[in-house]
């Protein structure tokens, strides 16, 4: 006979509250017909991701020229927002597979939402090296694959590694992703009917919640995080390497894998609360997703905000310490020359803005941290452009300096890689639980017949 | 639910629990009768249930395991003989040098590591999973399911089910 003690006086912070029907009727809910609301937004994810593609043919006829690629810069605002969106993808890792060994309770109601945010963000960056290739036919020459000149890939270049980092990145992920969501759909499967119901058996896999199903499933799921951890961690470091290794002034510094794993979680955390903060109201799901949850994830912008306040202080110290003239000259640039307004953006909206956090009062309204996850969002992107093109203008030739011009086909294909990630969250966010009804059971005591609470 | 084709139905009785303890003391009941081979559905898993149950430990970790060792041996071994394969000798560094490689070798050991495990579970739950057991849509809402292949004895443990605290026990015919 189990031992019968005492229920708590009051439910533990940020635990969920209601019964285990509750929670499979309110998350079922958020799948039903779609609001005016949603579907503006759609329309509206979609047409830029129209631009998207048409700019993207339109650089396939007539090549990469249209882009402002003019020596000595040719890694430019496609390369900026790859990086800007592989970055975004590791708050959702942290969250889903980090919290998750760390048993943070407050990540049960947002990690799915997340960790969809990942999966989606790193399908985004994907696509960029490929369309900075220019020749687009041929991405898969980065495959070590059996050629006619008996050619392997050079391993010991960090853009190789980037290509299995990525590949790994995006691959496991997913996994984790569609494995969390296996018990969820079975859930939606038992609710729906018609149609729908078919369409979630098949995509239930089978699963029906079975002892055996949840003995081997709690151990994988155990895995997997212990899996996607490192991985979450080497994969902003891999692409750092792909500037610290070289000896461009401004990219070749040590501190460069933690200061962009940093930077990745602080903007995924960003776009985090620009995606959940509608997204609880549209889904009404208000009620799962507290102030109690922002204020954590606020706590962990303003961890990830001070390291990179630590990070951009330390950029200029070493930089002066270093009396290399060309590094010295490229930090200089980056706050009085002429990219002073993207280096200062970056400083602002990354190092001050998150300091505002410090205040309780700031981290628990919604529409103020709505606010800066935008000056997150503006200033992360700013970050990476500033790091590539300032490098690239000033290097080692003077007489072969630059600047960049971004041109349409730049913004063109930006503008299309936010409608095409939109599109797949927001199309997600209706067609699957955003929120894990699982493991929000798991948190939520079932009911005893001599009362009590174990 | 057989994934890949219908299995024949299992006879045996299907019980409804609301109260967790109800259905512990229901599983603790059944297993000193002697039934071993329950099928339990919970809506989340449930360490009571677990304790309850006594499973072993799943034996999924052990393909994690050799998944990852795979990929990182993978890793070393596509780098390595590729690099001879077709030697280029740079400033007269090595031809096969470990340092950068770790890094191919890692993120292999990650990728096979991950897809291994998942196909452990695919292997144990799904394609080795009991077939034609009864279900119900309770199950993965609030409802705790126990089903018990029963013949001869059906009535004693349709007796021990509702003295548990079941909600419901019905008769699942084959």
């Amino acid at each position: 006979m189990a031992v019968v003690s005492h229920p708590p006086a009051v439910v533990p912070e940020g635990h969920p509250t209601g019964t285990h029907a509750d929670v499979t009727r309110d998350v079922v809910a958020t799948l039903g017909p779609a609001s005016r609301g949603y579907v503006l937004l759609l329309l509206g994810a979609v047409a830029l991701f129209l631009i998207g593609i048409l700019t993207f043919l339109i650089l396939i006829k007539d090549g990469l020229g249209h882009a402002g690629y003019n020596p000595p810069i040719f890694w430019s605002v496609y390369i900026t927002t790859f990086v800007f969106w592989v970055g975004i993808g590791h708050a959702g890792t942290l969250i889903s597979a980090i919290l998750f060994l760390f048993r943070s309770p407050w990540r049960t109601a947002v990690y799915r939402s997340t960790e969809a945010m990942t999966v989606f963000a790193v399908m985004t960056a994907g696509l960029f090296p490929i369309i900075h290739i220019g020749r687009q036919w041929i991405f898969y020459w980065l495959l070590p694959y059996p050629n006619q000149r008996f050619l392997w890939p050079n391993f010991k270049s960090p853009l190789i590694w980037d290509v299995f980092a990525i590949s790994t990145y995006l691959t496991v992920s997913t996994t984790f992703l569609v494995f969390g969501l296996l018990p969820d759909i079975a859930a939606v499967r038992d609710k729906v009917s018609g149609w729908r119901r078919s369409i979630y058996t098949w995509t239930a896999a089978g699963w029906q919640g079975t002892d055996n199903q949840w003995r081997h499933y709690s151990r994988a799921y155990l895995y997997l995080a212990a899996l996607a951890t490192p991985l979450v961690l080497s994969v902003h470091s891999v692409v750092s390497w792909d500037f610290a290794s070289s000896i461009v002034p401004g990219w070749h510094g040590t501190i460069f894998a933690p200061y962009f794993v940093a930077g990745a979680i602080y903007s995924g955390i960003g776009m985090v609360l620009t995606l959940i903060i509608p997204l609880r109201r549209a889904l009404r799901i208000e009620h799962m997703i507290t102030e109690y949850h922002f204020d954590n994830l606020a706590k962990l912008t303003l961890l990830t905000g001070s390291i990179l306040l630590y990070a951009y202080g330390m950029e200029y110290f070493v930089a002066w310490y270093s009396g290399n003239p060309f590094e010295q000259g490229t930090f200089f640039r980056r706050a009085f020359g002429p990219m002073w307004w993207a280096g200062w953006t970056m400083i602002i909206c990354n190092a001050f803005v998150s300091q505002l956090l410090w205040f309780r009062k700031i981290r628990t309204n919604i529409t103020s941290l709505f606010v800066i996850s935008i000056f997150i969002n503006i200033g992360m992107w700013f970050e990476r452009y500033v790091i590539i093109v300032s490098s690239l203008s000033n290097d080692y030739v003077p007489w072969a300096w630059g600047q960049l011009n971004p041109t349409w086909a730049d913004w063109g294909i930006l503008a299309g890689s936010f409608g095409w990630f939109g599109m797949w969250f927001l199309l997600f966010a209706k067609n699957f639980p955003i929120v894990a009804i699982q493991e929000i059971k798991e948190m939520i005591p079932m009911p005893r017949r001599r009362g009590g609470h174990h | 639910m057989p994934l890949l084709k219908r299995a024949k139905r299992l006879p045996g009785l299907l019980a409804s629990f609301v109260h967790i303890d109800a259905a512990v003391d229901a599983i603790r009941g059944l297993r000193a009768m002697g039934h071993r081979d329950l099928v339990v559905y919970s809506p989340s898993p449930n360490h009571e249930l677990e304790e309850a149950l006594n499973h072993r430990v799943s034996p999924v970790r052990l393909f994690t395991l050799i998944g990852g060792l795979i990929g990182c041996a993978a890793g070393f071994g596509m780098t390595i003989w590729m690099s001879y394969d077709w030697p280029v000798l740079v400033g007269g560094k090595p031809i096969a040098s470990i340092p950068p490689y770790v890094v191919i070798a890692f993120e292999l050991t990650i990728l096979l590591g991950a897809l291994s495990t998942v196909a452990a579970v695919a292997l144990f739950s799904v394609l080795l999973g009991k077939r034609g057991v009864a279900y119900d849509p309770r199950f993965s809402d609030d409802q705790i399911g126990i089903f018990v292949p029963a013949g001869e004895d059906a009535s004693r443990v349709e007796n021990l089910l509702r003295s548990a605290g079941a909600v419901e026990v019905r008769y699942e015919a084959a």
